[in-house]
């Protein structure tokens, strides 16, 4: 279970790290050598984003990434392929993140089988709020996945509690408004937004948006369970390569 | 939000949590207007006032005499200020937005018309204004950029994807994200999440209710058919509302591009390249591949260039209650041509789409009955694409002297 997991990992660490990768950018060799280095560097979980014509809640570093990663050839089968190469090979867990078109058109039931089957542990999908949702949680609950659902700072208390009733794993907890890969301002009211997010439910929680320093991690030690980085490492990886990608992850902690 | 706006199983809000809470204040302002009669009553009076509202429905005879057929009525959205049933929707979100408090609108266009028609809007009621708009679109309808421009209205190029319509739409979207205190995003059509259909399609039910009183007075009796075009949806949805209780043939018609065996069209609902997905927060029909990467589209009318469509005509086909056909590119010049030589009236690219099949099905009616055709715009508007799509040697003469001229 995941959750179990990430409650034992955070008994002896302060603060847990998930990176994020857009498969099959540049090539699906280059996402298996970026999640090499990345368990390499000692993070604890990673999210895999499949590929969408359309990732409305992704800035411009992501939806870069998600358009070229297309225009070369990826398909989801492809995703579905990488997903066991490396979740045989390392012993961390490994969660899809996509749009909801991508598991409606492979069917909903039949990709969470998939899922299941290629040691996948759960899946981020941000355009799918609990009210749309019955397939996809009747399919993730019956092969024991856990769907993460997605707070945000306008996410009102009462909301945040309805949510946690679907949620598994973790809560992932968008640190502001907009969308992946801008300036976050890491500050008193985004303690408190946390705040909020600890009240409103016992599910560890996961922040990301904008996290991209050790000062970023620093500061939701103690406030959050799990630090994101996305955007950071994919402009890292354009900017420098991908060996840079593994410095910078251990100077995250 | 309690009703989630599904339309036999097409539609709903597929919502980033970010947007949730502005959803639902959206819904709720909405349904208090919608329930509130003053409201509607404010919206027939900015729209008479400054749109040409009631726009006349013409009967055009000499198209009447010359398919020897069902009697011709053309409804005239192109006399809209604008010159778009765009004004329509606009206004109506206008209204919306001051109820809302909010300060500032954004929106995305595609041929330029919802963009020039939300600037306008922005510049009457005194908001800030942003249009998202696709590169290519901004290459080729630099006329309404211009006027965008001069209205006030920030012209945002999209440069992501396609570079067209869809993509000015998931610009539109990550804007909203990131303002939504005090932005309200007028979405052009009749498509996206609740409340968008019902919403657009509510602001421009006015085209056929105006319709069914003008055709009774005018024939005693109900139209045997009526055709709309179809892109999103929405001047369609404003026909249609006016005659779904009633026995008339209600008819779509889509771009058929370059043929439909061409995959080079935009038509969902007559085309088996689309399937039922969900993408920019609503399901529907989208032109898409086997792993749900949307497609791209082509129409010669920029109108009609979409992916998507509106949810409410998804359901409508399903049930059987609306035919669609698809128009290809080259039959819509050659009606085009015939409306403006018959009648003196120059349809859009994107309406002449709704002519093109009034025309193949008017011989086969009965002389006692009529049909209404919807002219949704003008087509004098947009004399560079129009020109183009005539192929008009001495136009480009004109254009390359003129260009010299600037170089002078």
């Amino acid at each position: 279970m995941l959750e179990t997991y990430l409650r034992d990992r955070r008994k002896q660490k302060d603060i847990l790290l998930m990176t994020h990768i857009v498969l099959g950018y540049p090539s699906f060799e280059d996402s298996l050598r970026m999640v090499t280095a990345m368990v390499e560097a000692g993070v604890d979980l990673m999210e895999l984003q499949i590929p969408f014509s359309e990732p409305i809640a992704d800035g411009p570093v992501i939806l870069a990434a998600n358009q070229k990663a297309l225009e070369n050839g990826a398909t989801v089968a492809d995703c579905m392929t990488l997903a066991k190469t490396v979740s045989e090979r390392f012993d961390i867990p490994f969660l899809f993140m996509t749009y909801y078109n991508i598991l409606y058109r492979y069917g909903v039931s039949r990709f969470a089988e998939d899922m299941a089957r290629r040691g996948m542990q759960g899946a981020i999908v941000p355009d799918l709020p609990p009210e749309e949702a019955g397939d996809y949680l009747d399919a993730m609950n019956g092969q024991n996945l856990s769907p993460i659902f997605i707070y945000s700072p306008t996410t009102p208390p009462e909301r945040m509690k309805y949510l946690a009733g679907f949620g598994k794993g973790f809560i992932y907890c968008v640190a502001r408004k907009g969308v992946t890969g801008a300036e976050t301002r890491f500050s008193s009211d985004l303690e408190d937004y946390l705040t909020r997010c600890r009240e409103a439910t016992t599910l560890p929680l996961a922040v990301g948006f904008g996290v991209k320093s050790k000062t970023d991690v620093d500061f939701l030690k103690g406030k959050a369970d799990i630090a994101v980085v996305g955007s950071q490492t994919i402009r890292l990886m354009d900017e420098k390569g991908g060996e840079a990608v593994e410095g910078f992850i251990r100077g995250l902690r | 939000m309690d009703n989630r706006g599904y339309y036999a199983g097409f539609g709903g809000a597929f919502l980033p949590e970010i947007l949730v809470a502005t959803f639902d204040e959206l819904e709720r302002t909405f349904r208090e207007a919608r329930n509130d009669p003053a409201f509607w009553r404010e919206y027939e009076e900015v729209m008479s006032t400054y749109s040409c509202r009631p726009t006349p429905l013409t009967y055009a005879g000499n198209l009447t005499r010359h398919f020897g057929g069902a009697r011709i009525y053309i409804k005239r959205e192109d006399l809209n200020h604008t010159g778009a049933h765009k004004a329509n929707n606009v206004m109506g979100q206008g209204l919306l937005v001051q109820r809302m408090g909010k300060k500032r609108v954004i929106a995305e266009t595609g041929a330029g018309q919802h963009g020039v028609a939300t600037a306008t809007m922005a510049a009457r009621f005194g908001f800030d204004c942003t249009i998202y708009m696709g590169e290519v679109d901004v290459e080729r309808q630099r006329p309404n950029v211009f006027w965008m421009e001069r209205l006030g209205a920030k012209v945002a190029p999209v440069k992501d994807g396609t570079r067209i319509l869809k993509d000015a739409i998931n610009e539109a979207f990550r804007d909203w994200v990131s303002n939504m205190d005090a932005t309200h995003y007028v979405l052009g059509t009749a498509c996206g999440p609740h409340p968008f259909p019902e919403m657009v399609t509510y602001f421009q039910s006015i085209i056929g209710l105006e319709a069914r009183e003008q055709i009774l007075k005018a024939e005693g009796k109900l139209p045997a058919r009526v055709y709309a075009c179809v892109g999103g949806g929405s001047n369609a949805m404003g026909l249609f509302t006016g005659f779904l209780k009633d026995p008339v043939e209600l008819v779509g018609v889509e771009a058929g591009g370059r043929g439909l065996e061409s995959k080079q069209h935009a038509s969902r609902l007559c085309s088996s390249d689309a399937a039922i997905g969900v993408a920019q927060g609503y399901k529907t029909y989208f032109l898409q591949n086997g792993d749900g990467q949307m497609q791209e589209t082509h129409s010669i009318a920029a109108g009609l260039d979409y992916v998507g469509v509106s949810p409410i005509l998804s359901s409508l086909k399903e049930a059987g209650k609306a035919r669609f056909e698809a128009a290809t590119d080259d039959e819509v010049v050659e009606a085009m041509s015939l409306t403006i030589r018959k009648e003196g009236v120059i349809p859009a690219l994107e309406s002449a789409h709704a002519f093109v099949q009034a025309f193949k099905e008017a011989p086969e009616l009965s002389k006692d009955a009529s049909i209404i055709i919807n002219q949704s715009g003008r087509g004098d508007k947009d004399i560079f694409t129009v020109a183009d799509a005539f192929n008009d040697p001495r136009w480009q003469d004109f254009i390359i002297r003129k260009a010299k001229g600037y170089h002078a």
